[in-house]
């Protein structure tokens, strides 16, 4: 593919708002994982919180309002990302920037509270707004909306692929002509459904996650937002860049990585080859790292087969937890502060690496210049994706 | 402009049991009779898989079962883009009937088949697909968001893209929320060139929003297209239905050009013609 500028991006997740906190974060080696007090949840974890997240989005988009909006209007009031996309919006027109958004659980939370207040008939309450919250789409329209944009819109949703996955279709619309510029990113906000659905399939921690590490024993659960405006490479010649994107199918179990971490090893093997690297190319891999032990054996026998041994690799799961569908987005922004502050980040909460697990995984940071970077991201029903992001120019 | 092939077409909705059965109604050969939609049991799956399969990848399943047989190919080595508003109805309200009880466990199987690409999951599954697959969801537009994206690989990546579309109706409570009239689903097999088994070309564009939608010529047929977000592909799908059958005939365009509600300010425009 031709590689793409990434002019500008945000974030926002338990390590705090804008890009700044998350590299603070990162720098200092601090995870902002705490124990479990969401809601009425009764269950013995850590989670990835923004916090009380009780303020209403704006007033004209109210019928939006839901904690996974409420999380993106965070995450695009912060960084000038609005600004970054309004200059771009003068320049190509509102109907030539696409928005490509991931989520999983979507506002899935305001369905579960409106299960709770259930009408004397069983009706869901009259201000239950199901479109405008529930609906996977409405994390794109809101957006859209957010950000004055009037063009092509959609939702990935494919579990925690999902923000990853759009680096792919935003490249494909540009490439077939349909967009000048795209937003791409997503949002995923803490919910019942996660987390005593992860929980059911014994898939939590008791403990702030451990990934790669010696008696790991389940996920953290985060939330957060992310959000990158992509160009052609014309448009910001001094931009970091989006080199490739890879994407393959496990075909092997619905919630059960591929053993043999065939699928991941495709989807890797298609990012290098999008972006004509070798694997030697690669200075840092982001891991999907959710640290299960079946997902991290999987992924560590899928790079130790692509790039043997010696490539640098850690997930920063352990400072920001997992954050489902807004993982690929978050930890591809990641790879771009280690490309652009020359350092890797270290795997935070592991002290001890799992002895079967070959990558070079990194448990204090590393300083120095990182070249490109892989992250890594898959999901639920065997949908993988690897990105491959580049310094600037 | 992107021009794409449509090489087989799978089809599930009331009335319009198969692409076999319902083009000559399409076509305006036939009469429509409206009858519930029968979802037949995939025998792709293995036995584990089926018992846990859900009403939308029993769906998906079966129309692009259809669409691959009818367009000979593989469909282990092809890629996919699965597009629904809905996802599965059913399943989420038994999750949030639980997550509202005082006692919230929830089944590993409800949770797995909560997510919105189980369709695309347990379809790779059963054909063996390790391509890309995506999953996609744009409210009531949504089998335009997957057409157009569909269209968007098969152009840039010179590559077959099978796209399947499918909703059914919300249980109670939720259908007063958001009322899905019927069970519909729609499979295509696109393609970058033209084969032996093309039915049909079709040329895609984004234009600006005008108000106009292509609508179906029976009543009750646009009563459906109105009523379940997959169901707005039915004039698509007449229009691949016609061209088919003008296709053999020398001397008759039987071209059409279709506008499909689309996002922002944007309508999509496709137009169909014979190969």
């Amino acid at each position: 593919m031709q590689p793409l500028a990434i002019s500008r991006y945000t974030l926002a997740n338990c390590l705090g708002a804008g890009v700044a906190a998350t590299l603070a974060a990162m720098r200092d080696q601090r995870s902002g994982l705490s124990r479990c007090a969401f809601a009425d949840v009764e269950l013995d974890t850590w989670v990835g919180t923004v916090g009380a997240l009780d303020a209403p989005v704006r007033e004209e988009l109210r019928a939006y309002d839901c904690r996974n909006n409420r999380l993106a209007e965070l995450a695009l009031a912060q960084d000038d990302f609005a600004a970054a996309v309004a200059a771009a919006r003068d320049k190509y027109g509102a109907t030539r920037i696409g928005v490509f958004m991931g989520t999983s659980t979507s506002g899935i939370l305001a369905t579960e509270e409106a299960y709770r207040r259930r009408l004397a008939d069983g009706a869901l309450p009259a201000d239950f707004n199901y479109s405008q919250t529930q609906n996977t789409y409405s994390l794109a329209d809101f957006t859209q909306r957010v950000l004055g944009l009037a063009g092509p819109a959609m939702v990935v949703s494919s579990a925690c692929s999902s923000t990853a996955k759009v680096f792919g279709h935003a490249q494909r619309m540009l490439a077939a002509g349909f967009i000048d510029a795209a937003v791409v990113g997503g949002v995923d906000s803490l919910c019942l459904t996660t987390l005593y659905g992860f929980n059911s399939l014994g898939l939590v921690s008791p403990q702030p996650c451990r990934p790669f590490g010696a008696g790991r024993d389940g996920i953290s659960i985060g939330e957060g937002a992310g959000f990158a405006l992509l160009e052609r490479m014309d448009a910001a010649p001094h931009a970091p860049r989006l080199l490739g994107v890879g994407e393959s199918s496990d075909a092997y179990h619905m919630s059960s990585p591929h053993p043999e971490g065939e699928g991941a090893h495709t989807a890797m093997r298609r990012a290098l080859d999008a972006a004509r690297l070798t694997p030697s190319d690669i200075g840092y891999i982001n891991l999907h790292g959710t640290a299960t032990p079946a997902n991290d054996a999987s992924e560590d026998k899928a790079v130790v087969r692509l790039f043997g041994e010696k490539t640098p690799a850690s997930s920063t799961k352990g400072a920001h937890g997992h954050l489902l569908g807004a993982a690929g987005i978050t930890e591809a922004i990641i790879g771009l502060l280690a490309i652009a502050n020359n350092f890797m980040p270290a795997g935070l909460n592991t002290t001890e690496v799992d002895g079967e697990l070959k990558t070079d995984y990194l448990l204090q940071n590393r300083e120095g210049r990182v070249g490109a970077v892989l992250s890594n991201s898959f999901g639920f029903g065997g949908s993988n994706c690897a990105v491959v992001l580049g310094g600037a120019a | 402009m992107t021009r794409v092939y449509v090489e087989g077409v799978g089809l599930l909705a009331p009335g319009l049991q198969g692409w076999a059965a319902g083009s000559p109604v399409l076509a305006g050969r036939e009469a429509y009779a409206p009858a519930p939609t029968v979802v037949p049991a995939s025998e792709l799956l293995p036995a584990a898989e089926r018992r846990r399969a859900g009403l939308p990848v029993k769906l998906a399943l079966a129309v692009g079962q259809e669409a691959f047989a009818n367009a000979a190919r593989n469909a282990g080595d092809t890629a996919t883009v699965f597009t629904s508003s809905s996802g599965d109805g059913e399943n989420l309200h038994k999750i949030c009937e639980t997550l509202a009880s005082a006692e919230r466990e929830i089944s590993p199987t409800r949770f797995h088949n909560s997510v919105h690409n189980a369709p695309a999951g347990y379809w790779s599954i059963a054909v063996g697909a390790r391509a890309a697959s995506a999953s996609l969801c744009g409210h009531d537009a949504s089998f335009a968001v997957g057409l157009i994206d569909a269209v968007a690989q098969v152009a840039t990546e010179d590559t077959a893209v099978a796209l399947i579309s499918c909703d059914q109706p919300y249980p109670q409570p939720l259908d007063g929320a958001r009322h899905i009239a019927a069970s519909v689903a729609i499979g295509l097999v696109l393609t970058p060139k033209p084969s032996s088994r093309s039915l049909a070309a079709i040329d895609i564009t984004l234009a600006p929003k005008d108000g106009a939608e292509s609508t179906m010529d029976d009543a009750r047929l646009e009563t459906l297209r109105l009523g379940v977000p997959s169901a707005r592909a039915l004039p698509l799908l007449a229009a691949i239905a016609k061209a088919a059958v003008i296709g053999g005939i020398a001397g008759k365009s039987g071209k059409a050009t279709l506008d499909f509600e689309y996002t922002g300010a944007l309508k999509l425009v496709a137009s169909v013609s014979p190969c």
